[in-house]
């Protein structure tokens, strides 16, 4: 299962520049609002879903080696926000979709 | 067809993300003019399709552009001869087989602009005229790989050439305690720029040779005291992290308003972050229980009304430690002996 997968999969809203995302395989996921706790779970290559959008996530995500920031409930991250993601090569993704369900597909996908 | 851009990622799949990234944006730096061929060999309408098939052949190209009277009338290609071929009318002429529809791309647009017409008009080549419509060269999908490649290693060039010199850092440098200490000034509030410092220190020791793991590690730490800086104090504080060949040590301090209650600060969960803070998802109670487990020794101390300084410090194990120069072992260990 590939990120490309899963943005086909999930009707992912790609918000950064796009990567090659069929060659990235992702290695699990992690979901929660809290930096902190997604700073002590999230391992390099998971996807991360959350409802936060603000800049902060960038930084999060770059230091935690997340291969993909799921944004859920539609939120959508400021042009600021973008920018600084694709200057430090995260990808930010979007969907309308609540937190629980994004888990649950990913989970039906494979994505342990 | 695959799209161009997985077939873009496909050239250099063992690149790592960012560098793909950095594909996306040369193939909007790199200009057509850059990575076109220029010594174009062109044909005219009236030559016989076994003659273009020799030229072919000869300079091992796929295509010629078809010129009459100074002007771009169409493109021959090889497809267009084996089509010859398989009619059994390779003594036609090029006109009879030649492809009108002719589609350009301009020498000052960017090389997207010539990626974007492949995947539109499915075509192989593309003539590159200048301003005035005049051919000025021709480009295939191999002159931007081959431009798109070369552009990259010259940036892996300059990254190699930065991390072989950090890397040598304590290596080239004799004394008998060598460090390097980085300080970084925090502003309290200034959440915008959170964990810059962070992704800094990080990048400085990826330079200097640490493994991605130690990197890691330190780069958490660091993020969550930089965010403790930002979120907590009244002022702000300074961070400096001093490398050590050994040793990685990282230290806060700022003027307060200081934890009246550390143990409790310690305890996983305990915050007092706002619910402002706790909205943008901080204050989880987390950070320094997040730094306790990336670090061999951690070390908290705060008076209120004063400030608080925070100690980090990580052991590197022995794969692990930055290579020093002989000559300062040796310099060490004499100076042991003496004592």
């Amino acid at each position: 299962m590939t990120l490309e997968d899963l943005i086909q999969k999930l009707e992912l809203t790609p918000f950064t520049t796009p990567k090659d995302f069929p060659a990235i395989h992702p290695t699990g996921g992690y979901a929660s609002d809290l930096l902190s706790c997604a700073m002590a779970g999230a391992k390099p290559g998971n996807v991360w879903v959350t409802l936060q959008s603000h800049v902060n996530i960038v930084a999060v995500a770059a230091l935690t080696e997340v291969c993909g920031v799921i944004i859920s409930e539609g939120a959508q991250p400021e042009a600021a926000v973008i920018e600084k993601a694709n200057g430090q090569g995260v990808t930010l993704l979007g969907t309308k979709l609540p937190t629980y369900q994004v888990v649950g597909k990913l989970w039906e996908l494979g994505i342990h | 067809m695959p799209s161009l851009q997985s077939k873009q990622g496909r050239v250099i799949t063992d690149q790592d993300a960012r560098e793909i990234s950095r594909v996306e944006e040369l193939s909007y730096d790199l200009k057509i003019s850059e990575t076109m061929t220029r010594d174009v060999k062109t044909t005219s309408p009236g030559a016989h399709m076994a003659a273009i098939l020799e030229t072919l052949r000869i300079g091992r190209i796929s295509g010629l552009p078809v010129v009459m009277n100074d002007r771009l009338v169409g493109v021959i290609s090889l497809e267009d001869i084996i089509q010859a071929i398989l009619k059994n009318d390779l003594t036609a002429l090029v006109q009879d087989h030649m492809s009108t529809r002719i589609i350009t791309v301009k020498a000052y647009d960017p090389v997207v602009k010539a990626l974007e017409k492949f995947s539109e008009y499915r075509v192989g080549r593309l003539p590159v005229v200048d301003e005035n419509d005049h051919l000025v060269g021709i480009i295939t999908k191999g002159d931007i790989t081959r431009g798109i490649l070369t552009a990259l290693q010259k940036d892996y060039k300059v990254e190699e050439v930065r991390r072989y010199r950090a890397s040598h850092l304590f290596e080239d440098i004799t004394s008998e305690r060598t460090s390097l200490i980085m300080r970084y000034n925090i502003k309290a509030g200034d959440y915008v720029n959170g964990g810059q410092a962070s992704s800094h220190i990080k990048r400085a020791l990826l330079r200097l040779g640490a493994s991605p793991q130690l990197a890691r590690q330190c780069g958490i730490a660091v993020y969550e005291a930089e965010m403790n800086l930002i979120i907590h104090t009244d002022h702000g504080g300074v961070l400096r992290i001093q490398i050590e060949p050994q040793r990685i040590l990282m230290q806060t301090s700022d003027t307060g308003p200081g934890i009246p209650d550390v143990n409790l600060a310690l305890q996983a969960g305990w915050s007092t972050a706002t619910q402002e803070v706790r909205d943008m998802g901080f204050g989880a109670g987390m950070g320094l229980v997040n730094i306790r487990r990336c670090v061999d020794r951690m070390e908290l101390e705060s008076t209120p009304g004063k400030g608080t300084k925070l100690l980090m410090e990580i052991m590197l194990r022995p794969d692990e430690r930055f290579k020093e120069s002989e000559q300062s072992d040796s310099l060490s260990s004499t100076n042991g002996e003496s004592k």
